[in-house]
């Protein structure tokens, strides 16, 4: 099952919303690489509202992608991690530390708009 | 006493399929939100180094009652090529495989008891346990 990715003006808008298993995380990421290509897209919103656990290895697909992203010239904002998410994440050791985050789809493409402003 | 399920681990499916039984169990023994997060983490990350690096083994899970304390038990098992330097695996960032090296530190964080065998050419056993508040 392939993750939708859809346009939103020059953004791209992705809602994750069912578990993730190891090809559908690595087909996305390539999929969303793709997508950025395609469209020109200058920002993306990866939305986690329904994910429920994140392991190290779709935190390394999810970082990676991010990186990626950045490579070609877009900013990528992640939103809606739930709290028991943001929890085992942090004793995983897995910080995210440079990501841009969001509570929700919302705030996030607020969030985008500034960055994308400066 | 113990109730256990288990789950072969042999491709990137069962990595799926164990982590979804842990989850049901957890839920069964009513383990809160968060820590079933942590217990379906535990499980995902310890079936996926069965996969990545003994290429196939088992995830059981054990409902445990000691005494009036109830708990849930992850046991990995496998015949694979065993952990040289345990020490070394159990560090933050040690990775043979260009991951994260997280997962096993990881797996200990997440839990409350954490105990790990190996021995070169013969496999690894891993024993991960969380208690019922
Ligand atoms: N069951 C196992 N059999 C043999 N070696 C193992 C096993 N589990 C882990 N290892 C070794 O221990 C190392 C550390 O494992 P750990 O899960 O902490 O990190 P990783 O799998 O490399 O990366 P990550 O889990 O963050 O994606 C692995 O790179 C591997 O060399
Ligand atoms: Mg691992």
């Amino acid at each position: 099952m392939r993750i939708p990715i859809l346009k939103l003006y020059d953004c791209l808008l992705v809602s994750i919303q069912w578990e993730l298993d190891d090809q559908t995380a690595l087909q996305f990421q390539e999929d969303l690489l793709h997508k950025i290509h395609e469209t020109s897209a200058n920002g993306v919103v990866i939305d986690l509202t329904s994910i429920d656990f994140i392991d190290s290895f779709i935190a390394k697909v999810l970082g990676d992608v991010i990186s990626m992203s950045k490579l070609m010239g877009a900013k990528v904002v992640i939103t809606g991690i739930q709290p028991a998410v943001a929890i085992t994440l942090i004793e995983l050791g897995i910080g995210l530390e440079d990501v841009l985050t969001a509570l929700d789809l919302e705030k996030g493409l607020e969030k985008l708009q500034q960055e994308l402003g400066d | 006493m113990s109730i256990q399920s288990c789950v072969t681990i042999i491709n990137e499916w069962d990595i799926v399929a164990a982590r979804q039984l842990g989850r049901n169990v957890a839920k069964e023994l009513g383990f809160g939100t968060v820590d079933q997060a942590r217990i379906t983490t535990a499980i995902s990350e310890l079936a996926r180094n069965i996969y990545l690096y003994a290429g196939k083994g088992q995830i059981c899970i054990d409902k445990l009652n000691d005494a009036g304390k109830a708990g849930l038990r992850i046991h990995a098992a496998d015949n694979g090529p065993g952990i040289n330097d345990i020490r070394q695996v159990m560090e933050d960032g040690f990775s043979t495989s260009g991951g994260l090296g997280a997962g096993l530190p990881g797996v200990k964080r997440l839990m409350d008891d954490f105990h790990i065998e190996s021995e070169t050419g013969s496999g690894t056993q891993i024993k991960a346990t969380k208690w019922l508040r």
